[in-house]
């Protein structure tokens, strides 16, 4: 037996190896001694006071211990902080809008908060009245719509980019990144100009403004989907005699099913909680509809909206109640999206 | 004895009928991304061609928004460079904010973890990035406010005799200063998940040449993967930048507006085209609502050309990778 080729495989040196432990948990320990030693004696105080104490500390501790080897290790040392620091700051102010919003929110949550509306409600009303029904049925409904809009669309772009190749696919991909940089107000000014000037506010016209934010996501991650079918199976199609229709639809398109619904729930999430557009399309009513033409219809983003411009403190809790519940249905869709990507690479 | 290859066969497929008629609707649908950012910059030119009449260039240059009125005989004049400068200077800041995130934050997750807790940290941090920016700005002005406030006033305290950090009057809440910092979080997961991309396409036999001459972890990113990733960071950066230029609820709810130009980042005034446009359409008469579309077609093609600028920076980066 000879070997053929032997391949090397490549190293990643900077993988961690076991014996950072070594060091890692003496530098922990000192460097919080050390913090603690200086919250209590500067002026340095509460969580994030201790947290900048302990980075500092950390900073410190680890620069005199890479100082027992030479300058390069300590230096090293000293930017690894920084890196890892830089990673854990940013996560800081994420799990304060987490907490704040499901804390404060919990104390606006009853039953009957998603069975009314606000319709003989006022928002510094005591907080077991009222509800958001209302606005859950129009996120909804909204929702829907923009959908039927954006999804079709999405795929077709993407279909166009990956199975037709024609000559505007790159045009066409410069375009689909050019539209998810317009601003949400500026699509709700154009619907606003377009379909609720004259004619007043609409579901349907919230419902347009959100499918143009929408298309954009809906169409670059089908785009990423369609790709990933293999080029196999659409030549086999093809060489057993199926056009190129049949291809796309009985083929490609059902082999990228699951990516696709990950496609449209990213798109959904993207939207959800979309409230500039919605100002001047939509717009709010505390009454419970499913009319979605002619009136306006509430939205969870614009009810949290119109509770914070209130102001008073119960009608605070009322818009962080909205917005946890508003949080709660985007992780939702989001857990959706990725439990069904889950599915299409097993 | 000499062997010839077959000459290549000229391949000549005949589109059906039916194909002809799906690539046909393909293609219109596919085209609606082009038809509707026509139909947007259509629409907002003419619905705002009145106001560049009658201002001209004033629009952009003057600050004073006044719809005018009948009774005082005042003249109506609408002019956005307050509230332009004010999207710039609270954008620009944002990134500046930024800037140490984005980096920490891609290198973290690309050279400083392993794959499995990487997989799972770009799944929070995708999740971070679905967070509606209605909530943000309610985040922003009740909780975070109240620190960057106290911030703020120690920054005028000790740096105030630079002039960007002085004040007029002690007033730190809802400064362009507060604004930034929500817009810097809000950038964050797009900015570092294109930067992150591009960094882990640094080449890796150059990374452990590094290592082989005995450079350290930081020696070798220093090296190799900055001076690589490079347009990408920048890339990454603009596109946030475009994102941070249009917000607009999350920037309404944290930053006071007031219609003159004004460089105190600390202060308690600020301008923001975007928010401009929402505080502004409720009570707009006819006129104000024209000026109003006109602010947004200047924002438009503000946004289109920096993301346009961004994505041919990132296009670049990825294909000169590939």
């Amino acid at each position: 037996m000879t070997s053929t080729t032997s391949l090397v495989t490549p190293r990643r040196p900077w993988v961690n190896r076991r014996n950072v432990y070594k060091e890692l948990i003496p530098t922990f320990g000192i460097a919080g001694a050390l913090a603690v030693l200086i919250v209590n004696f500067t002026g340095l105080a509460g969580p994030l006071g201790s947290y900048v104490a302990f980075v500092a500390a950390y900073l410190t501790v680890s620069f005199l211990f890479g100082m027992r080897h030479d300058k390069i290790k300590a230096f090293d040392k000293v930017m690894t902080t920084l890196i890892c620091a830089g990673f854990f700051t940013a996560f800081i102010p994420w799990v304060s809008i987490l907490f704040t919003v499901f804390k404060r929110g919990a104390s606006a949550i009853y039953w009957g908060y998603f069975t009314s509306d606000m319709s003989v409600t006022s928002g510094d009303d005591e907080l077991n009245l009222g509800g958001l029904s209302h606005a859950i049925v129009g996120s909804g409904i909204i929702l829907l719509i923009a959908s039927l809009i954006a999804i079709p669309f999405g795929i077709i772009t993407a279909i166009y980019i990956t199975e037709i190749r024609g000559r505007f696919s790159g045009l066409v991909r410069i375009m689909i990144q050019s539209m998810s940089g317009v601003p949400s107000i500026v699509a709700g000014l154009f619907v606003f100009a377009i379909l609720v000037s004259g004619r007043g506010f609409s579901a349907i016209s919230g419902a347009v403004a959100l499918s143009i934010l929408m298309l954009p996501t809906v169409a670059r991650t089908a785009e990423e989907v369609l790709k990933l079918v293999p080029e196999d199976l659409r030549t086999s199609a093809l060489a057993l005699g199926a056009t190129q229709t049949a291809t796309t639809f009985r083929i490609v398109l059902p082999a990228a099913r699951a990516g696709l619904v990950t496609a449209s729930m990213l798109g959904m999430a993207r939207v959800a909680g979309e409230t500039a557009p919605l100002i001047m399309t939509s717009f709010y009513s505390a009454n419970f509809s499913t009319d979605t033409s002619g009136h306006p219809l509430a939205s969870l983003p614009m009810y949290i909206y119109q509770n914070f411009s209130n102001g008073t403190d119960l009608a605070l809790s009322r818009a962080w109640g909205g917005a946890a519940v508003l949080l709660t249905l985007i992780f939702i869709i989001f857990t959706i999206a990725r439990l069904a990507s889950g599915r299409a690479k097993g | 004895m000499q062997t010839t290859a077959p000459e290549r066969r000229q391949i000549t497929a005949v589109s059906r009928p039916s194909d002809k008629a799906f690539q046909g609707v393909v293609t219109a649908g596919a085209l609606s991304a082009f038809v509707v950012l026509a139909l947007i910059a259509g629409f907002l030119f003419l619905r705002s061609t009145e106001v560049f009449r009658t201002f001209g260039f004033d629009f952009i240059t003057r600050s004073k928004w006044d719809a005018g009125s009948v009774e005082d005989a005042r003249a109506p004049q609408f002019g956005v460079a307050a509230m332009l400068l004010g999207s710039i200077i609270v954008s620009t800041m944002a990134m500046i904010f930024a800037l140490p995130f984005v980096m920490g934050t891609s290198l973290f997750l690309e050279y400083y973890i392993s794959r499995r807790i990487r997989f799972v940290l770009v799944s929070i941090l995708d999740l971070m990035a679905a967070i509606p920016s209605i909530i943000y700005g309610l985040w922003g002005y009740l909780v975070l406010m109240p620190y960057a406030s106290h911030w703020a006033a120690s920054i005028n305290k000790y740096l105030g005799w630079i002039p960007i950090f002085a004040v007029d009057r002690e007033n730190f809440d809802a400064s362009p200063f507060v604004a930034s910092l929500v817009l810097c979080l809000m950038i964050l997961p797009i900015a570092s998940s294109v930067t992150r991309e591009v960094y882990s396409r640094a080449p890796q036999d150059q990374i452990t040449a590094a290592y082989a001459l005995g450079a350290s972890r930081w020696g070798a990113i220093r090296a190799v993967v900055l001076p690589f990733g490079l347009s990408g960071l920048v890339g990454g950066m603009l596109l946030g930048l475009g994102r941070a230029l249009g917000e607009t609820i999350a920037v309404l709810l944290t930053l006071n507006l007031v219609f003159a130009v004004k460089f105190q980042v600390l202060a308690s005034a600020g301008g923001n085209v975007a928010s401009l446009i929402a505080s502004r359409f409720g009570e707009a008469g006819p006129l104000e609502l024209k000026a109003l579309m006109a602010a947004g077609l200047v924002l438009f093609v503000l946004t289109l050309l920096v993301n346009f600028g961004a994505s041919i920076i990132v296009g670049r980066a990825s294909r000169s990778t590939k």
